[in-house]
């Protein structure tokens, strides 16, 4: 799960990392009382949505007073934003973070994430603020100095030390940037984050370090310990129907081929995914119905695969272990009365009473079944299916 | 031969008398393996499933002599089992359970590591020696016994691979699932060396799949030091960057972690890597005929 800059900033100052001030607003006149709130002169209006990339879209501006705050939130809020992270579609911006100047001398990133290998921590610090760390990790891997912190231990001084001699902070920067990782580094272990990233972080003028971006995403199996999290969650930002499908404890994601997916097991729905691909299809989603694969779960999978209209065939494939499969034959046949499924479905159910229940689809009589006897067989009739054929 | 366990691994179930553990417990029992006894605290001195229930992981294993746990508990209390479990003596600790927090299973694999007990899993279907042993919830009919050593982060995959292996002719010797979250127990790369020195298995099977490294590591290690034919399948060729697919471990971040780079170490260690999951049998088979040559 992730949430908004706003939201990671208000995590941060519980924990003592220094941001600057910042009200969010729903509308031009809201962003114009956060100004003359915050008071100053000089303002930064930026787009809250889930995506990286927002200063080039034109979602973050500058403004030198209460009018140009409210012309440029009247700008920004409503705007279809599209960034490298959007994709081509872009999205909506409802509402927009309205944060007092700051005098940047320099940038800088810093970021935490789980280093899988390591199965710990690491902290990241680069000089090249403001730029995709991607980039930076493949253009110039050495400008990137990287800490693993053991969880057990916690962070040390000599991690801060190594980030900040790594970055050539001046001796006397070196303990306030110390001070700002550790403070970091606790916010990532508290709240069972997955990942933090400020980009840029920056030392002012005067020598302080300020996040003054904030991205941050959480560990969603802790998130039963983390309600406050949970709360911040903004639905209006993830694919309606991949948070339809997973109020059903359907693992729904949607694609842009045209041959609906319904596996159970994950690997097995990637697997299905790319098979179709090896046919020389495209498949329209992910969807893993589970272990149960029962009437219920499947005629959700059929109503949730058919709101993509683009849709021109479903392929059930279904390896029944514990699950049987006449039992998921009887389910599908009970799906298709509950729903109305109006494309080609390809049915392959191998594993525990397979045969029974090839038995059972073909007596069914249902028209727009077809069975298949293995996972190419299906794919392949599924890729056809789709193509008319 | 097999490795890891045998009809003679003595087995108990931590959350034994829940409805996951009760159920696949019994399947288990049914399959022939050793369960000698469970934990559920509270329970201690009754019995279930006409074995005995103590009240901690150390009572069980002074009463049984097991060696072996299997893991049902419900996520939150994960760590805690698995913890319990190192400091019991525990030698292998097989973690059944899916949606145990990252940061919880960082600190029990680190502890388990210490206490030099083995971790399989979690989000796993567990480990399987065929007509010997099941620790798991994996259907058990489809593994008939054979040569050929199975590795998997996918549960369904794992039925599907030996499904298609024992549709070739073969057989499985031992298959392990050793599941799809970011920390998980062992991984190829330990149990490449033990499939590489069971004398029964002649090739191995491995299915891996988007995220982490881990299957880079083992092409790493395969090109080294493993001579038994491996045919590999990688899932996820067809997913899109930043969307987790299903397991939590199953995600392309920053441009890493991809299926393509992931077949191409493998390819280049000498791996028969499969671009459809429907031909791992058919490789099989292949490599299985080269063997018969030579």
């Amino acid at each position: 799960m992730n949430i908004h800059e706003y939201q990671a900033k208000e995590l941060f100052a519980k924990y003592n990392v220094p941001t600057l001030r910042g009200h969010i607003a729903f509308t031009p006149d809201e962003a114009v009382k956060a100004a003359q709130e915050l008071g100053g002169n000089i303002w930064v209006v930026k787009a809250q949505i889930h995506a990286g990339g927002r200063g080039l879209g034109g979602g973050v501006k500058l403004a030198r007073s209460s009018g140009e705050v409210r012309e440029v939130a009247q700008q920004i809020i409503g705007m279809n934003l599209v960034t490298h992270q959007t994709g081509p579609e872009g999205k909506m911006v409802q509402k927009v973070y309205v944060e007092e100047g700051a005098d940047i001398k320099k940038e800088y990133y810093l970021g935490i994430l789980l280093d899988r290998a390591l199965e710990m921590p690491i902290m990241m610090a680069s000089t090249e603020g403001g730029m995709a760390i991607e980039d930076v990790a493949h253009n110039t891997p050495e400008k990137i100095i990287k800490v693993a912190i053991d969880p057990v231990t916690g962070f040390q001084g000599f991690h801060g030390r190594k980030l900040a001699f790594g970055l050539e902070l001046p001796k006397e920067e070196v303990n306030t940037f110390i001070k700002f990782a550790a403070a970091l580094y606790n916010v990532y272990m508290d709240y069972d984050s997955e990942m933090i990233e400020i980009n840029p972080l920056v030392k002012t003028g005067d020598g302080r370090f300020l996040a003054l971006d904030a991205k941050m995403g959480f560990d969603n199996n802790a998130l039963y310990r983390q309600e406050h999290i949970h709360e911040m969650r903004d639905l209006s930002e993830e694919e309606p129907t991949e948070v339809e499908a997973g109020k059903s404890d359907l693992s729904y994601i949607k694609l842009d081929g045209n041959v609906g997916c319904m596996v159970n097991g994950a690997g097995l729905a990637m697997g299905t995914m790319d098979t179709i691909n090896y046919e020389g299809g495209k498949p329209a989603n992910f969807l893993d119905v589970g272990g149960s694969a029962n009437a219920t779960t499947v005629a959700k999978g059929f109503e949730i695969i058919l709101k993509d209209p683009n849709v021109k065939a479903i392929f059930v494939n279904i390896f029944g272990g514990i699950v049987r499969c006449d039992r998921v034959a009887n389910g599908i046949i009970e799906a298709t009365k509950l729903t109305n499924v109006n494309v080609p479905v390809i049915v392959r159910l191998d594993g525990t009473n397979a045969i029974e229940a090839a038995e059972i689809l073909r007596n069914a009589g249902i028209k727009n079944i077809i069975a298949a006897t293995d996972l190419a067989d299906g794919a392949k009739k599924a890729v056809a299916a789709a193509k008319g054929e | 031969m097999s490795i890891l366990v045998n009809k003679d691994t003595k087995v108990i179930v931590q959350g034994f008398t829940g409805k996951e553990g009760s159920f696949h417990a019994e399947q288990c029992i049914a399959y022939g393996t050793k369960i000698v006894g469970g934990v559920t605290p509270g329970k201690g001195g009754q019995e279930h499933l006409g074995l005995p229930v103590f009240n901690t992981v150390a009572d069980a294993v002074a009463a049984t002599g097991a060696t072996v746990s299997m893991i049902f508990v419900p996520p939150a209390f994960v760590s805690d089992a698995v913890m319990e479990a190192a400091d019991a003596g525990v030698t292998m600790a097989v973690i059944i359970t899916e949606g145990a927090p990252v940061k919880d299973m960082m600190y029990a694999k680190a502890y388990a590591v210490k206490k030099n007990m083995m971790t399989i899993g979690p989000n796993c279907p567990g480990i399987i020696t065929a007509d010997e042993c099941k620790i798991g919830i994996m259907p058990g009919f489809i593994f008939k016994k054979g040569s050929i050593g199975l590795i998997s982060k996918s549960g369904t995959l794992t039925y599907e691979s030996a499904n298609q292996v024992v549709k070739e002719g073969f057989g499985i010797t031992t298959a392990v699932g050793i599941g799809g979250d970011p920390i998980i127990g062992l991984s190829y790369k330990q149990l490449l060396p033990m499939f590489e020195a069971d004398p029964e298995t002649k090739a191995i099977v491995m299915i891996g799949e988007i995220g982490g490294d881990l299957e880079i590591q083992a092409a790493a290690y395969i090109k080294e030091h493993v001579t038994k034919p491996v045919v590999a399948f990688i899932a996820g060729q067809t997913a899109p960057e930043g969307k987790r697919m299903g397991h939590a471990g199953a995600i392309i971040s920053g441009g890493a972690g991809t299926a393509a780079e992931k077949m191409a170490a493998l390819t280049a260690a000498g791996v028969t890597v499969v671009v459809s999951p429907a031909d791992i049998g058919k490789a099989v088979a292949q490599v299985m005929a080269k063997l018969a040559t030579k």
